[in-house]
């Protein structure tokens, strides 16, 4: 007898969708180094059961998730198991965040604060005898070095040397550059411009952006993290009204902007989210579209493998990344497998996580130092951090790589 | 009659449901000798197959103070008594546009009567109070209802009484009883697996067989005129409420809404059946159509949750003596001294009632019996504890609940199920935590726990002991690890494999009924893993033609 419940009887609780394959489970990497993590169906759609029953459910175990989403890749049902762990631990965890983790959290205010001292900061950051203090007193893990901070920020340079000129250029887009770009990598952002120009297009920056939120959204601080996505999607509709697409360099911003803000934070950014695109995203479609051509220098040589970022992963975007990169005459690209390197952003950097990290990471490195690549490239940062720690090659954002590798003058004789 | 020995008890009580095993705690504690005899396993009945509602009796409240009066105080003694089968959740009884507001100051005056707390709130309070209420309700009263687990409950009335001297035999049929001129003197049992037959004897017997009373009445001789009354029954996949849920209007379908561990239960609708359906009930398309409308108007959400499966039970519906035609039927409980009544010595009956009233049942019965005995003894269930409800759960206080959260999922699975005796579990490896079933938390050790203490047999007596199979995946998973564990200890590959298919079949049963939406995407994985991957397509299927 069909009645009208017949198709209402798919499930609206998307942990419901769940039908126990565990493929989650053996896709997760960090069920496989670490035994006190109950694993993403345990942890997701079957611990929810439990917490809804009584909050006291709660496995402390969840901390111990990376939110990488590999989780809901791997997934056949489309349920957002990540996005249930992480409110989970917002909802059912501990309370008081960790001094550390709001450290580690808030990387736009500790970013600004330590790019105008950066040379004492990143030297201090590097002293044995800091290091042993923070692991001692912040349990911030000795092994690590927190990452080098620049002593102008990309915003600085960007208004005293670049936004003159973007005026010139008939078509723009908005750059959302993130707290990496801005305080720890300048160069990115420098890389970026350079590119985008090439092409044609003048970058324009939001007013007063705040960081994505990620952080803050992994270490429990929900408010703030609300507070400032609001603030972002705000300024993103105000790009967007003004007719630019919204770039990025950084995958996991990209994620958080495009997915989390919805699914975590609850907000609605559905009159943005198609606008955000990775960079490469938003390059290769002109260049596959025929609107932009590419030229690049002849005499650029470069052996490079390429790491799928989770959240590269999660998007499904490494496809246009890669694409680019093999334009490039002198480029022999080496796909390494999909996997985790283990940072996971803030994760890695807290000691009790930085036995599993390394050991979630040691296939990759294996990987690399056998594959004896000098460059990995990567749209991530963390991963960045984490693979230059781990191996001995240099990583560099896909970005980076075009701008050396492009000859600047032909592309724009080519674009005119 | 080839029967093996004749061991001799002072009562031997038939049934293995609530009353049965409160039957036998209670004789147990009063001194008495005990056997339990059960023709299947433990709560395979009525008992197990209700909404598991610690009802106030505000329900009755209108039409039958004595029942509402009976609720209430029995609801009292199991919160404590029974505190780990027992969830205090509170209940609303929910006024509909549709219904007549004015039903509910005779519901308030009527419960208040009978001694039940009834007060009336605001719309707006019940939906801070339970959001997943019907926001279009006009008017809410909150009671005292609750939730109450049938398996755990029955249980752990099993344990006290086995502390107490009682011996217990499930699987075990009466085939006929003994007779010696109008005296009842004892039983034989066949055992239903091997087929083997038993004789016992005993100085009284108690048919406490609920609606297999009628036929059991029979074998001895007398009548008990029974009206089997089927109820349907409906499982979603979560705690869609944590508060029960009523209307409030004079009892119909599918009106109660009850949140019971990991799951909301919606029920259920009454029908008359004859009494060859009493064993092989299905639950019809029609049934599952008014439950599910009728519950969406409870509680708009379960329109789209997911529903996990069905089921039904029946209620053993007794007419009274002086009406055979069964117009009159009581839902109150019915105590027989076959003497008295029939002139047959030897035998009692308890029967009616319900689940809520099980204890004042079984007291009743016990009474009769130990006068017939000529035993003094005064009841004490209503004031000692039930095995697991001794002491305050760990997880009470502020740090009994930190202390909680900090334990792995296996073992808070077992305290939530099994009160204090959760710590003769013992998690001594890693492979004792290690989860059999994930969706229902438990634990390898908790499973041969359930094997060697409680009786199970079998992966279905699992299923009614730990939970084991009752989550999201219905047992797909759960029952090929639970079958390793069962062959660890002791069974054949023979034995594992007739399990494991009767098993599976049991748990598309009550799929069936719902196999559409995300249910039907369940069983077809289950079907897929099971003959895909694990080559278990050929156990399964013959056992599937004898249900076609």
């Amino acid at each position: 007898m069909k009645t009208k419940y017949e198709d209402k009887n798919i499930s609206a609780n998307n942990f419901e969708q769940c039908t126990k394959c565990t493929i989650c489970t053996a896709y997760c990497p960090v069920v496989e180094v670490n035994p006190l993590y109950p694993g993403p169906k345990q942890a997701g759609p079957d611990g929810e059961r439990y917490r809804l029953k009584e909050p006291m459910y709660y496995d402390m175990g969840l901390k111990y998730c990376l939110n990488c989403k590999r989780c809901e890749v791997a997934c056949p049902s489309g349920v957002r198991i990540g996005d249930i762990i992480a409110l989970a631990k917002a909802k059912n965890g501990p309370k008081i965040p960790k001094l550390r983790d709001v450290v580690l959290a808030n990387t736009d205010f500790v970013g600004s604060v330590a790019t105008v001292v950066a040379p004492v900061v990143n030297t201090t950051l590097r002293m044995g005898a800091v290091k042993k203090v923070m692991d001692v007193t912040l349990g911030v893990d000795h092994h690590r070095t927190m990452p080098a901070y620049a002593s102008q920020k990309f915003t600085t340079w960007f208004r005293k040397e670049a936004a003159a000129k973007q005026r010139e250029f008939e078509r723009s887009v908005t750059y959302f550059h993130g707290c990496y770009a801005n305080y720890n990598y300048p160069q990115l952002g420098k890389d970026l411009v350079k590119l985008l120009n090439a092409i044609g297009y003048g970058v324009n920056l939001m007013e007063g952006e705040r960081c994505c939120g990620v952080a803050k959204i992994v270490n429990g601080l929900m408010k703030d993290a609300t507070r400032d996505a609001k603030r972002n999607i705000g300024q993103m509709r105000r790009a967007v009204e003004m007719g630019d697409q919204i770039v990025t360099t950084s995958s996991t911003c990209t994620f958080t902007l495009r997915d989390e803000y919805e699914h975590v934070l609850g907000l609605d950014n559905s009159d943005v989210r198609d606008s955000i695109s990775l960079a490469t995203r938003f390059i290769y479609r002109l260049v596959e579209s025929g609107q932009v051509r590419l030229a690049f220098r002849e005499d650029f040589r470069m052996r490079a493998a390429y790491h799928s970022a989770c959240h590269i992963e999660k998007l499904g975007w490494s496809i246009y990344s890669t694409t680019l990169l093999k334009m490039i005459p002198g480029m022999e690209l080496i796909m390494l497998p999909s996997q985790c390197c283990g940072i996971a952003g803030t994760y890695g950097f807290k000691k009790e996580n930085y036995k599993y990290s390394q050991a979630i990471g040691r296939p990759l490195f294996d990987h690399i130092e056998k594959l004896g690549v000098e460059i990995v490239t990567t749209e991530c940062e963390t991963c960045k951090w984490q693979i230059e720690m781990s191996t001995s090659a240099k990583v560099m954002n896909p970005i980076s790589i075009l701008a050396e590798a492009i000859d600047v003058e032909k592309t724009r004789e080519l674009n005119k | 009659m080839a029967a093996k020995s004749k061991k001799e008890y002072d009562v031997i009580v038939i049934g293995g449901g609530a009353t049965g095993a409160g039957t036998a705690r209670d004789c147990a504690l009063r001194g008495l000798k005990v056997l339990l005899v059960e023709r299947k396993d433990f709560a395979t009945g009525a008992t197990g197959r209700n909404h598991g509602l610690l009802h106030s009796g505000a329900r009755y409240a209108v039409t039958d103070q004595e029942s509402a009066k009976e609720c209430i105080s029995e609801n009292m003694i199991l919160r404590r008594i029974a505190r780990h089968c027992v969830e205090e959740t509170d209940g609303l009884f929910i006024t509909l546009p549709e219904d007549d507001l004015a039903y509910q100051s005779l519901f308030i005056d009527s419960c208040r009567k009978a001694g039940i707390r009834a007060e009336a709130i605001a719309p707006e309070e019940a939906l801070r109070l339970e959001p997943s209420v019907n926001p279009a309700l006009v008017g809410a009263v909150r009671v005292p209802d609750g939730a109450v687990d049938p398996f755990r409950l029955v249980s752990a009335n099993v344990l006290d009484a086995r502390l107490h001297g009682a011996e217990v035999l499930t699987y075990h049929e009466v085939e006929n009883f003994v007779r010696e001129a109008d005296r009842i003197v004892g039983v034989v049992l066949r055992n239903t697996l091997s087929g083997e037959l038993l004789e016992v004897r005993g100085r009284m017997t108690v048919n406490a067989a609920g609606i297999w009373g009628h036929l059991l009445a029979a074998k001895a001789g007398v009548e008990i005129n029974m009206f089997p009354a089927k109820g349907a029954l409906l499982v979603f996949g979560h705690r869609v409420n944590n508060m029960v849920i009523n209307r409030c209007r004079k009892p119909a379908d599918a009106d109660i809404l009850v949140p019971g561990d990991t799951i909301s239960l919606i029920g259920t609708t009454s029908e008359r059946i004859p009494f060859d359906e009493v064993d092989n009930n299905v639950v019809t398309p029609a049934e599952v159509d008014v439950l599910l409308r009728e519950g969406a108007m409870l509680a708009p959400e379960l329109a789209t949750t997911r529903i996990l499966r069905a089921y039904s039970g029946v209620r053993p519906l007794v007419a009274a003596d002086n009406d055979p035609s069964g117009r009159n039927i009581s839902r109150g409980i019915v105590c027989f001294d076959h003497a008295e009544r029939d002139g047959l010595e030897g035998l009692v009956t308890i029967t009616g009632g319900k689940l809520m009233t099980y204890r004042l049942m079984a007291e009743w019965v016990t009474n009769l019996v130990c006068r017939k005995l000529g035993v003094t003894v005064g009841c004490t269930t209503a004031e000692q504890p039930l095995p697991g409800s001794k002491s305050v759960p760990v997880s009470e206080g502020r740090k009994g609940r930190k202390e909680f959260v900090s334990l792995r999922a296996g073992a808070k699975g077992a305290v939530g199920r099994h009160g204090d005796m959760a710590e003769e579990i013992g998690i001594r490896s890693g492979k004792d935590a290690a989860l059999v079933c994930e969706c229902e938390q438990v634990s390898v050790a908790e499973l041969r726990y359930a094997i060697e203490k409680l009786d199970a047999t079998c992966l279905v007596d699992l299923r009614r002991r730990i939970r084991l199979g009752m989550g999201t995946c219905q047992g797909h998973l759960c029952a090929l690890r639970a079958s390793g564990v069962l062959s660890e200890c002791g069974r054949t590959r023979e034995q594992t494999l007739t399990d494991l298919a009767s098993f599976v079949d049991e748990r598309w049963r009550g799929v069936r009924p719902v196999a559409w939406g995300d249910s039907i995407v369940e069983a077809q994985f289950t079907q897929w893993f099971y003959d895909g991957v694990c080559g278990l397509g050929d156990i399964v299927k013959p056992n599937k033609a004898q249900e076609e």
